[in-house]
Parts: structure tokens; C-alpha cells; sequence
């Protein structure tokens, strides 16, 4: 299951214009006198591909999670996302693509939690494209009653359970349904029950194009991916790199 | 529109602090935009406390201290002004009217002022007002007062009361005339001025009250023995003929000779031409009868608040001061409240929020406490004022309008605006700042 970064870059080359996601010769350092935290020689992720990342935590998940989605920047190589290098893009441009074009769930503490469920979804909005929010906003209703939380939308999001709560992130990151959906441990805070629930609901409300990148530990979630792909490959190859920096040094 | 929203949520989530900041921040402004209405209306009000006189005469000494005894009615002088001076003074071509005042009395802590008649046709404030009556009349007989609106109103009198006068300026004055009472003719209208606080006698009533005490009790030693022989007499009207003879020669007119008349304290001169007061002016100062001074009402007024401005400028300064520390406070609450916003501000960042979007949140939070302030700074004052205005006008005779935002008021809130801006550019710039370096990291 668990395949390793080379095979993936040969098995995915010549699918380049395809690539949701395409990391390429990034090594990434908090600065220039540390040595690098995170290298990525090569990393694609075709439209549509499910993606389950695998890792301990302290492994570089975060890291790489911040350079997909832009923000932070790495110290030398190139990251595409949907054709456009957003290395190249000014932060503000960065931030403009991500809200575009991304959708992100955090482990826990995805909402402002003074802000009722449907509000929620309306900072969402707040940063979409102008045209795109009048049909955003209609997906509201939609996504609420499709996920089952319209019943507590007008309640403040800090008195709906943690699994109510990671509905309404995930019925967030799908309004004006964007290309890329990012998940850092969604369920990592729900029990067995509502985990497979929220699972099932995520891979139903998933069209063909959209891509997923889902960080986990929990192993008995694979099965629903694509593809697994392994923290610790790219770890070893930044120890690596550290080590061959540090012997020249 | 959402970013509005959701700094009004989020300072309504913080709302223990933030009510303390925005209580602070509104004792502040309350402060600026109080001391600034109270100074234009103080100064107005100072202003408007006599109007149409051209000249104020009394006894050569402090031209400030003739103005604050005469107008303000506030400490006293320290010489009187023979009556043979206001005769002669009267006889002048270029004066239309006088106003002899004679002051030294007091009834419950209020001045009592002797003058004639005149003094209700002539004298004005404001813009040329002339007194009114509320109630009564000018007085007639020797006994008669007139009382100010704010001693009516305090003292509950009412046209017919039988009050008694006592000699001397105290509160509380030992030697009171319970065999001589006095009667109210007439209640003047409120005018907002030192008048409102005082009873007007006529000179024959004061010339009475000192008669009677001469007689039982024995004369405090501040008083001047010229004074109390002058009052011996008390009907100077009638003797007014046999005086005449002595104008001719005024440096050597024996004290008992004099002592017909009733000594003055200070006159008010009404011109018949403007041009001619500074030579009015200059003829009064170069008197050779009795060493005397003369000041014009506008140059004086302006002098004495100039004096008052420095201390006024000291109160602005203060409120200032007190504002600015209260918008440093809400900087330092909103550096504080940071912390705790780390995990809102990595999912506005995931959002797609940029620095400049979290910058300006905090900067709308700003925005949103100083409006509140703002709102119930003027709000209180409003109340405030309203509140108070009884107790100014009986109190101190000063009538505070109720606030009306001034152009001065619009530009000290905006710059009140303007400093909490720039305070809230640090706890902005170190949010933004943080949300770079932190990124998406949620950090429990």
C-alpha cells in the first residue's frame, strides 16, 4: 500500500498537465542557517486523486500542509497547484488562490467559535471569488441539510459537539467547490461511529475532480484512498540531505 | 459587510474586557469633549456678563479686581468712590447714563448691591438684553429689594416676602437686622449672569441698614469710619441739592461735609458716542478729586479670561492625558486578547485571509469600541449637562447649553479617531505578522 515517492514520480510523469498538486525539488527550512526540515524531490497529485498521507506527528505533516497550501513558502523549488506555481505568486495572490481554489479542515477547532454554524459558512464566502458567491450562498442550505446539521445552523459553533463541528468545517470546505481539499486529522477527534460517518459523507459529497489530501494515523482509513502516501519518506530524505549538508560543512 | 460583523461579534465574545476598555475609553472623551463644551460655554457665558457698558469707575487699584468686584460681584474693594464723584461725573457732556453701585452687604451668602433705578433701565448683558422682571417691580421705597432668579429660586421667595438684609459679605453674619425688613418688589428674570445671584436695594435701604445698626451695635473694625459716617445719613436723594455747593472745590471737602452721601463702590458709564471712550477714559484716570480708574468692560473681560485660559488649558491638558492613557489601555487589551485569537487566525488564513485582512479586523475592532465611546461620551454629556443645569444656574449662575457637537468637538473626535488608529497599527501589525509565521499551525 504504502508507495514509495520515486515509483510515484514515475508513474506519474507523464500525467504533468493533469496534476492537482505538483511538488517539485522543494526543500523547505525554517531558515537559511538551519538545515532543511521538509525535501520533496517530486510529488503529484492528479485532479480527483484521493490521497491518504500518513505520518507520526513532529514528521513534517504541518510543513507540508503550509507549503501545499501556500503559505509559507519553500527555500528552493517549484509548487503547482492546478497548472499555476503559486512559488511565484505574491503572498497576497497566495492567499487569494488558496480561498479560490481550497478547502481546508483542521483536526478540531475548525470554527470561530462565537459565530453561529451558518455565519461560519459565510466567512467562507467573504473570500470567493465575486462571482461565485451567489451560487455558494445557495449551496448553504443544501450542504446543511445534505449533512444534517440545519437543525443547529443558527446556533454559535462553541455549543455544537465536536462532530457537529467538524460537519460544518467540511460542509465549509466544500462551498463554492473548489479543486483541492486539504484535511489535517479530521477525525482524529470523533469516536468510531462518527468517524465512519463523517468518512462516508466526505467520499459521497467528493465529485470526480476534486482532489483530497487526507493526513492521518489512523490506518484502518485507507481503504477508501487512492493512494497512501508515507511522512517518513520524505523525512528520511530531509535527515539525508541535513547530513550530506552537515559532512560538507 | 462580514468583516464588520465579525469584529462586532468577536469584541462581543471578549466583552469583559472590552466593556472595561470601552468604559475607560468613554471617561476619556467624556473629559475632552466635556472640558471643551464647558469652555465655550464658560467663556460665553463670561462674555455675555455685561453688555452696553462702556466704562467701569471705581477707585484707582487693580483694573482686574474692579472688574471681578463690580461685574462678578467677587471679593471687594479695597477703596469706596465719594458721591460728589458720580455728581460730577454725571454732569459730563459725553455720558448718557451712570450706575452707582455700592456693595458690602450680604443676605444668606449673596451679595447685596445698593443702586437707583437706572440700573434696571440701563444695564444689559448678552447681546445688549436688558434686564426683565419675572415677577414685581423695579424698587420704590426704601425698604424695597429686588432679588436675582437664582435667589428667588433657591431661597424660595416670592414677590412680598419680608427678608432681612445683613451688614458685611459672610455666610453667616452675627450682626443681622431683625427690627428692619425688607421687602420683595420684584424677581428678575434668569439671565445666566453674576445678576442672578445677587439683591438689588435701593442706596437709601443700604444707607437704612447701617443706620439702625449704628445705633445697638458696635461697628466691626474692617469696616472704613468714612463709610459708616457717609451712612449715617440715609436719604443722600434729598440732599442731593445741598452738595451742589460743594463740587467747586472737591480736594478740600471736610469729611462731615461729605458724609451726606452715600459712598459708592464702583460706577457703570454709559456713553452717548463709542468713539468718545477713550477719552472719557483717559479724563476719568487724570481725576484730580480722588484717585480714580477707569476700564473698559470688553478689554478687561478679555484680560481676566486669559487669565482663566491657562488654567482651562491645564484641564484640556489633563483630559488629554487621561484619553490617551485609556487608548493605551485598549492597545495593551488588545495585545493581550492576541494570544488567545491564535486559533481564530489560523482558520481566517485557511479561509484565504491575508495579513492585511486580519490588520484590518483589528483595526475595525478599534473603529467599533471608539464609535460606542464616542456615542455614549456625548450621550452622558447630554445627560449630563441636562442634570446639572439646575444646580450650575442656582449654584454659580452660569448657564451651560446643552451640547451640540462644534466643529472644534468634530475635529477633536476626529482626531480621537486618528490616535486609536495609529495605537491599533501595533496589536494589527503583530497579528498579521504572527499569522505569517504561524500559518495554518493551530498552537493549543
Amino acid at each position: 500500500m504504502s508507495n514509495n515517492i520515486r515509483s510515484n514520480a514515475i508513474n506519474h510523469s507523464d500525467m504533468a498537465d493533469a496534476s492537482a498538486i505538483s511538488v517539485q525539488s522543494v526543500q523547505y527550512a525554517w531558515n537559511k542557517q538551519h538545515a532543511p526540515l521538509l525535501v520533496i524531490d517530486d510529488l503529484r497529485i492528479a485532479l480527483g486523486e484521493k490521497v491518504f498521507l500518513y505520518g507520526a506527528s513532529g514528521s513534517g505533516k504541518s510543513t507540508l500542509l503550509n507549503l501545499m497550501a501556500g503559505v509559507v513558502s519553500p527555500r528552493t523549488g517549484s509548487i503547482k497547484l492546478l497548472g499555476t506555481d503559486i512559488v511565484g505568486l505574491s503572498n497576497r495572490q497566495r492567499d487569494q488562490f488558496r480561498a479560490h481554489h481550497m478547502g481546508i479542515i483542521f483536526q478540531q477547532f475548525n470554527l470561530i467559535p462565537y459565530l453561529n454554524c451558518v455565519d461560519n459558512l459565510r466567512m467562507r464566502i467573504e473570500f470567493l471569488p465575486r462571482a461565485q458567491q451567489a451560487s455558494a450562498k445557495e449551496q448553504i442550505p443544501l450542504l446543511l441539510e445534505r449533512l444534517g446539521i440545519a437543525a443547529v445552523a443558527q446556533q454559535p459553533a462553541h455549543q455544537l459537539s465536536v462532530g457537529q463541528q467538524q460537519r460544518v468545517a467540511l460542509a465549509r470546505a466544500l462551498l463554492g467547490s473548489p479543486r483541492i481539499i486539504i484535511a489535517d486529522e479530521p477525525t482524529s477527534a470523533l469516536d468510531a461511529d462518527m468517524r465512519e460517518a463523517f468518512m462516508t459523507l466526505l467520499f459521497e459529497l467528493l465529485d470526480q475532480k476534486t482532489c483530497l489530501v487526507f493526513v492521518s494515523h489512523d490506518k484502518t482509513l485507507v481503504s477508501r484512498f487512492d493512494r497512501v502516501l508515507n511522512m517518513q519518506d520524505f523525512r528520511t530524505k530531509a535527515i539525508a540531505a541535513s547530513d550530506q549538508s552537515e559532512v560538507q560543512a | 459587510m462580514m468583516r464588520i460583523r465579525l469584529a462586532g461579534k468577536s469584541l462581543l465574545n471578549r466583552r469583559g474586557t472590552v466593556l472595561l476598555t470601552i468604559l475607560s475609553l468613554t471617561i476619556g472623551i467624556l473629559l475632552v469633549l466635556g472640558v471643551s463644551h464647558l469652555r465655550t460655554q464658560v467663556k460665553e457665558s463670561f462674555n455675555n456678563t455685561l453688555s452696553g457698558t462702556d466704562l467701569i469707575v471705581g477707585a484707582r487699584g487693580g483694573a482686574l479686581n474692579l472688574l471681578l468686584y463690580s461685574v462678578f460681584h467677587m471679593g471687594s474693594s479695597t477703596h469706596n468712590i465719594r458721591w460728589q464723584t458720580y455728581e460730577e461725573l454725571a454732569k459730563h457732556s459725553q455720558v448718557k447714563w451712570l450706575i452707582p453701585l455700592a456693595m458690602g452687604d450680604s443676605h444668606k451668602g449673596h451679595r447685596v448691591v445698593a443702586t437707583t433705578p437706572d440700573f434696571f433701565a440701563h444695564y444689559a448683558y448678552g447681546k445688549k438684553q436688558p434686564l426683565d422682571f419675572a415677577a414685581g417691580k423695579a424698587f420704590a421705597g426704601k425698604y424695597d429689594v429686588v432679588i436675582g432668579a437664582a435667589v428667588a429660586r433657591k431661597l424660595h421667595y416670592h414677590v412680598g416676602d419680608k427678608i432681612v438684609l445683613a451688614h458685611g459679605i459672610a455666610e453667616v453674619s452675627l450682626a443681622k437686622h431683625d427690627d428692619s425688613p425688607f421687602i420683595v418688589a420684584g424677581i428678575l428674570a434668569p439671565t445666566g449672569t453674576p445678576v442672578d445671584k445677587s439683591l438689588y436695594i435701593s442706596l437709601a435701604g443700604m444707607a437704612a441698614i447701617h443706620d439702625e445698626w449704628q445705633t445697638g451695635v458696635h461697628i466691626p473694625s474692617t469696616q472704613k469710619s468714612a463709610a459708616h459716617k457717609s451712612d449715617s445719613h440715609a436719604h443722600h436723594q434729598h440732599s442731593d441739592e445741598e452738595h451742589v455747593h460743594h463740587d467747586e472745590e472737591p480736594n478740600h471737602v471736610d469729611e462731615n461735609d461729605h458724609a451726606h452721601e452715600q459712598a459708592l463702590t464702583a460706577i457703570l458709564v454709559g456713553l452717548n458716542t463709542r468713539a468718545s471712550t477713550f477719552a472719557v477714559q483717559r479724563q476719568i484716570n487724570q481725576y484730580t478729586g480722588e484717585p480714580l480708574q477707569a476700564i473698559i468692560p470688553g478689554l478687561a473681560l478679555t484680560e481676566l479670561w486669559q487669565l482663566v485660559g491657562s488654567v482651562e488649558a491645564a484641564f484640556n491638558l489633563i483630559a488629554w492625558l487621561v484619553l490617551l492613557a485609556s487608548l493605551l489601555g485598549m492597545t495593551t487589551s488588545l495585545l493581550a486578547a492576541l494570544n488567545e485569537r491564535h486559533r481564530e487566525f489560523a482558520i481566517l488564513r485557511a479561509l484565504g485571509a491575508g495579513p492585511v485582512y486580519l490588520f484590518m479586523l483589528i483595526v475595525s475592532e478599534v473603529f467599533l469600541m471608539c464609535l460606542v465611546s464616542v456615542a455614549s461620551a456625548q450621550l452622558l454629556l447630554i445627560v449630563g449637562i441636562k442634570l446639572l443645569q439646575p444646580w450650575l444656574i442656582s449654584e454659580w449662575g452660569l448657564h451651560i447649553a446643552a451640547s451640540v457637537l462644534t466643529i472644534q468637538q468634530l475635529q477633536y473626535l476626529l482626531a480621537i479617531f486618528a490616535i486609536a488608529l495609529v495605537l491599533a497599527i501595533i496589536p494589527s501589525l503583530i497579528a498579521s505578522w504572527r499569522s505569517l509565521a504561524n500559518g495554518l499551525t493551530v498552537r493549543h
